[in-house]
């Protein structure tokens, strides 16, 4: 009984010690962060009603009593968002292909060279860590405002994402069939071509398709630094305190991230479905 | 080889009518591809020249600079506080997330309406995405960090709450089981039952997204919520674009660093095996 108490005891020491541990770096972090809880108690009130002062139009009416004038933007925004869908469909595509060339570089059972792989590990590395707005900033000044900056920006962070999740794939790949291939004298490509390719696409689809529904996200806020999309008429309302167009514009950006994120997954089971019969 | 391609036509046909679908998607998606980069202005021109420019920055960029001694210290300050942010914000969201995980799972509460209920609010918390949940903080705090760390902490509520109750779902019933069995009550299960059990994957869960938000906070800062993302635009915008590509450095050195410490952890918890779950 004696040692259950002392094992117990010794326990609880531990648990104490880090929850102190926890408790001094929130302490420290929130001086840091400039936290001030009178601040917060003193303003938290204007949280709730500045969500609900999202739906209340400028006549003081609630938005669903007249939608016209809720959505009165509904063409502009319904355009925007296609562009938005566009950015995403495009930038996802362009850095998946480029992905799905570079993990075959990148994977360590097939790539043909050690540099080539680190060079390319590397090269993943930077462009999934610099977040994407800061690539948009930096190609809003070369290609000017607009959605093109974004694209860029949206493939650049989903071919290092996807460069990364490629490259673990391949190398968990059956490498009898590449052999096989090789050992017929083929070139480097087109074993990859026949042997490897075959066995990675469904689930190179079932990663993109994932990386999609985020990069939808992910584009609807690129138009807060300029770079196209829905994003622009976000921010201008949310800094003009135009209430109702915000709640107006999110209201339709999360109806179509719900659409597209029950339609990606739909499809992503019936590609995982594919694999199992093969 | 002509006697090979006698026995066996059927492998030689290139287009065998079994891959008539696989071409038709394809095609459906470059067409759409195209015409995507046509709406968004990839033909027009402005390619080839952003192209050359973005070229120009990049050189312009190197070598890392931070200008002066004074730059370079604002820079590490403004480093930590952005670590302080994703600090903060990260575990307040696991504190005030596990009652809502715990609302939110199957084996802990039992009335529909209520589960129904915390999930949606999870999902919508979710959808909107970082930027706007500190743009609405900045409205409700006024800018600066504070704003920032409240906004990591609203859209991690949403996260966490979702993994909290699948991991409690994951639980093994037996630990509850055997304490309704003593005369526990419902109370009494979940502490002693579940909690212990699913401890380490929400622990890791929280290291885990540590990691990210430590991303997620270098570019709140763009909109004004402090941490480095402030300093990181104003050089873009200015064109510091030696400033720039130091301020990129220190961020790529810190999260590489935060990775390291907090897979360390993460490895110290939950043992080498465990993984994260979901």
């Amino acid at each position: 009984m004696a040692a259950y108490d002392a094992s117990v005891r010794s326990r609880r020491w531990h648990t104490l010690l880090m929850v102190a541990c926890v408790a001094a770096a929130m302490l420290l972090a929130s001086i840091s962060a400039e936290v001030s809880p009178v601040k917060f108690l003193e303003n938290i009130h204007r949280f709730p009603s500045y969500i609900i002062r999202l739906f209340y139009l400028e006549n003081g009416q609630p938005v669903w009593t007249d939608i016209g004038e809720w959505f009165w933007g509904l063409n502009r925004w319904l355009r925007l968002l296609w562009e938005t869908l566009l950015m995403a469909y495009v930038g996802t595509l362009l850095g998946a292909v480029a992905a799905s060339c570079l993990a075959f570089l990148g994977a360590a059972n097939v790539a043909p060279a050690r540099w080539i792989r680190l060079v390319v590990r590397r090269f993943c590395e930077l462009c999934r860590t610099v977040p994407e707005l800061v690539f948009a900033l930096l190609f809003v000044i070369a290609f000017g405002l607009g959605p093109m900056a974004g694209v860029l920006a949206v493939a650049i962070h989903t071919l290092g994402a996807l460069g990364k999740l490629f490259a673990e794939v391949v190398e968990n790949i059956d490498m009898k069939p590449v052999e096989g291939v090789s050992s017929t004298g083929a070139a480097w490509h087109v074993a990859m071509r026949f042997g490897a390719l075959p066995q990675v696409l469904s689930n190179f689809a079932s990663y993109a398709l994932l990386r999609f529904e985020i990069n939808v996200r992910g584009a609807a806020v690129m138009g807060f630094v300029g770079a196209g999309g829905i994003g622009q008429d976000l921010i201008e309302a949310i800094r003009k305190f135009y209430y109702s167009d915000v709640s107006a514009i999110l209201v339709m950006i999360l109806i179509t991230v719900a659409i597209i994120d029950s339609l990606t997954s739909l499809l992503r089971h019936r590609l995982i479905g594919l694999e199992g019969k093969n | 080889m002509d006697a090979v391609r006698e026995r066996y036509p059927e492998h030689f046909k290139r287009l065998g009518p079994q891959r008539l679908p696989m071409i038709a998607v394809a095609t459906a998606m470059l067409v759409l591809l195209l015409y995507g980069m046509q709406v968004l202005g990839f033909f027009d021109g402005k390619l080839l020249s952003g192209m050359g420019r973005l070229v120009e920055i990049a050189g312009l960029m190197l070598p890392p600079d931070p200008g002066s001694w004074a730059h370079a210290r604002a820079y590490g300050m403004a480093l930590i506080e952005t670590v302080a942010i994703a600090l903060l914000g990260t575990l307040s969201a696991a504190i005030l997330a596990l009652p809502v995980g715990l609302l939110a799972a199957r084996n802990v509460t039992a009335q529909r309406i209520v589960r129904f209920l915390a999930r949606r609010s999870l999902d919508t918390i979710r959808s909107v995405d970082i930027l706007i949940w500190a743009l609405i903080w900045i409205n409700v705090v006024g800018l600066g960090p504070f704003a920032g760390a409240l906004a990591i902490m609203t859209s991690d509520i949403g996260s966490f709450g979702k993994l909290f109750s699948e991991a409690i779902e994951a639980a093994d019933r037996k630990p509850v089981e055997g304490i309704t069995s003593t005369g526990g009550g419902h109370f009494m299960g979940i502490r002693f039952g579940i909690l212990p059990e699913v401890f380490p994957v929400l622990v890791s869960q929280v290291l885990y997204y540590f990691e990210s938000n430590t991303r997620s906070a270098t570019i709140i800062g763009i909109v004004g919520a402090g941490g480095i993302g402030l300093h990181l635009a104003e050089a873009i915008r200015t064109l510091e674009l030696q400033q720039t590509s130091f301020i990129i450095l220190m961020i790529l050195v810190t999260v590489a660093a935060i990775d390291l410490v907090s897979s360390q952890l993460r490895f110290a918890m939950i043992g080498r095996r465990g993984g994260v779950s979901g």
